[in-house]
């Protein structure tokens, strides 16, 4: 088990060294740099000439790349073009913000979404199952900005149920511990503080959960039904067993395995970053300020978030292939 | 009275907007305490439905049921869901065709044996653990306490089969269902799991229902056979006169295609013509009539009657078969060997 985290992290290296070259290569190939967003559209070319050699930007590719892998070694990304302040930094302060983010969201698609996904599956072709799929299929069509808009219209701004935008409200004065305004609250046992920063994660969680509750219900629909025509689930009824152990041990247990790698890989994709939903509730998590630093050509930020958003990816998916060996015996891992 | 009564059971499936398929078409039989009953037939005869109508393993929707089996005086078939699970397991339990994918792959053996005995014997922890090994150990299986923390796919084929069987004996119950239990697996074990079933009913004195296509199988086993074709018992009859006098021309049929060794080189296997689909509505006339070489026109006149003999022998014929072609067709009238040899060895495999 060990000697597999080991290499699954040491194919890690090369997997970096690969993405770093191509993103590299790619980020250097777009059109316009980082001047045209600092500088007025009528600079002069010296002016830009002087604001790219300024940055770095004058020397050879090759060069550039092999600074920024000199400072990758020491775990530098360098500093940002547009605050100026390292990259790491700015990850750092960001990203918890994403994270809460995702893990309230997934909570909710997680929580709501295997349960109907069951049901469905339980009441397979009567109404309820048409309800659940063509609800779930609502879930991915809706646009999450729509979403994001109408709950924020309907659950902030007319009943005021929830806050419509930030982390936390500014009159709160909280303690900084670890960036994770929840965390921090329970840690500071600021409950007041912890709590109202729960309550701004809801709505924007709820509008980011849409697509991955739609998919968790659809793939645990798929799998219960599968798994309640197989022929070990006709030998538990064939003994006698009661019906929740034979729901529990024989279907769920077996049904939740596809789910499992769902969950994971679409983890994965919200800690990269949910731009609309940050967006729309004005987040600050990475999401949004990948896609500035997109437009502004912010090439350090791009690569370190980037790179570190593959890591957590690769690591994510370890942790999946890893519970996938725990859940099912016939994969167990060496 | 007999542990088992089954009277006219039907079985239609149906679902929407499509013809409904009689699968099982009044089906009688009895199994008396400690009896090893065979039903045989062809795929799609309904044998394997009969069973799982037994059990009230088949689907609640779209499908009908009707007719009457007692168990013990009591309707298995009106009885209310919970004490038919109560049953299941404990008074009555099955084993099925195929031993791995009737075994839960996510889930130790020893759990899946300890679960039966937790449910109806109420035993837990290190009691309920050694009962599970000795109930490996009962099937044949070696070294059980290292088995019971294994996964049905660290097993072999056979040793599946055996820890299904033990699941099924685990608390004793009165009436076993055996749904082809070695289809799925090669000869010699076939005979073993075959050798051990036979043990094991004898010794508990639990009745058996053998389901099989292979005659071979029930020879060596089974004291009274039904022959099934298109959802109907054809012929019923005791091991000795069926194989010595088979009246239905279908059961004639199914005798004549098994391969034997004294039959004369290049001699060539004498099949049914036809298939199952091939077969007309009960309703109509004898299913079996367009595929018998034996048809009248009387046989399209509505479906034949079950005719007693007073030996036992019971068909559904208008055209039986009589003595002299039966011993054409079946070359002696002697049994077909029982396909059972020495089961002793245990040389089932390693996992």
């Amino acid at each position: 088990m060990l000697r597999y985290i080991v290499r699954r992290l040491l194919q890690l290296v090369p997997t970096l060294f690969g993405l770093s070259i191509l993103l590299f290569a790619w980020l250097h190939s777009l059109p316009g740099g980082p001047e045209a967003a600092m500088l007025d559209v009528r600079a002069t070319d010296a002016k830009r000439a002087e604001v790219r050699a300024a940055l770095g930007l004058d020397e050879p590719l090759i060069v550039q790349y092999g600074r920024f892998m000199k400072r990758l070694v020491r775990f530098d990304l360098g500093d940002s073009f547009t605050t100026g302040t390292p990259v790491m930094e700015e990850f750092g302060r960001r990203f918890p913000a994403t994270v809460e983010l995702t893990v309230v969201a997934m909570i909710i698609a997680i929580c709501a979404g295997i349960p109907l996904g069951y049901l469905a599956a339980r009441r397979h072709g009567r109404i309820f199952d048409g309800l659940t799929v063509t609800g779930s299929l609502l879930g991915i069509c809706i646009p999450i900005f729509f979403l994001g808009f109408i709950l924020k219209a309907i659950f902030a701004v007319k009943l005021g149920w929830f806050p419509s935008l930030g982390r936390q409200d500014v009159d709160v004065n909280a303690t900084r511990v670890t960036e994770f305004y929840v965390l921090d609250g329970i840690l500071t046992q600021e409950w007041d503080a912890s709590l109202n920063a729960l309550w701004h994660l809801i709505l924007p969680a709820i509008a980011l959960a849409s697509i991955p509750f739609a998919i968790i219900v659809r793939m645990t629909r798929a799998s219960v039904l599968e798994v309640l025509g197989e022929d070990y689930v006709r030998t538990a009824e064939a003994k006698g067993l009661r019906e929740n152990t034979v729901r529990g041990r024989h279907v769920l247990r077996n049904a939740m395995l596809p789910v499992v790698t769902s969950i994971g890989l679409l983890t994965g994709g919200l800690l990269s970053g949910a731009v609309l939903t940050e967006t729309v509730f004005v987040f600050g998590g990475i999401g949004s300020f990948l896609a500035t630093a997109i437009s502004n050509r912010d090439y350090p930020v791009l690569m370190g978030f980037i790179m570190i958003i593959a890591v957590i990816y690769v690591l994510i998916n370890l942790a999946v292939d890893l519970s996938y060996s725990v859940l099912d015996p016939r994969v167990r891992v060496r | 009275m007999a542990l088992l009564e089954v009277e006219d059971l039907a079985v239609t499936f149906q679902r929407k907007g499509t013809a409904p398929v009689h699968a099982v078409d009044g089906v009688s039989f009895t199994v008396a305490e400690g009896q090893v009953v065979g039903l045989v037939g062809e795929s799609g005869c309904g044998k394997s439905v009969t069973s799982l109508a037994l059990m009230g393993l088949l689907a609640k929707r779209g499908v009908k049921v009707g007719g009457k089996a007692l168990f013990d005086g009591n309707d298995l078939l009106t009885m209310p869901g919970s004490t038919l699970r109560d049953m299941r397991g404990s008074e009555m339990a099955m084993i099925f065709q195929d031993p791995l994918s009737s075994l839960n792959p996510v889930i130790p053996i020893g759990l899946q044996v300890t679960e039966v005995l937790k449910r109806h014997r109420g035993m837990k922890g290190e009691p309920a653990e050694k009962e599970a090994a000795d109930l490996l150990d009962r099937v044949g299986i070696p070294d059980p306490r290292r088995r019971l923390k294994e996964y049905p796919h660290q097993l072999s084929g056979g040793m599946r089969q055996r820890a299904l069987i033990a699941m099924a004996v685990a608390c004793r119950p009165r009436l076993l269902i055996a749904d082809e239990p070695t289809t799925a697996l090669d000869v010699t074990i076939q005979a073993q799991i075959l050798e051990l079933l036979k043990e094991l009913v004898a010794q508990q004195g639990t009745a058996l229902i053998m389901i099989t296509h292979d005659l071979g199988v029930v020879a060596g086993l089974c004291d009274e056979i039904n022959v099934m074709y298109a959802g109907r018992v054809v012929e019923g009859a005791a091991r000795r006169p069926l194989f010595a006098s088979p009246t239905h021309p279908y059961s004639v049929g199914l005798l004549g295609s098994i391969p034997r060794l004294d039959a004369p080189r290049g001699e060539k296997l004498k099949p049914i013509p036809g298939s199952v689909r091939d077969n007309i509505a009960w309703a109509d006339g004898c299913a079996f009539a367009p595929r018998c070489a034996h048809r009248t026109d009387e046989c399209l006149d509505g479906p034949p009657a079950l005719v007693q003999t007073y030996t036992g022998h019971a068909y559904r014929c208008v055209n039986p078969v009589t003595g002299d072609e039966v011993e054409a067709v079946t070359a002696a009238a002697t049994l077909p060997a029982p396909s059972i040899v020495d089961a002793t060895t245990d040389s089932d495999g390693e996992a």
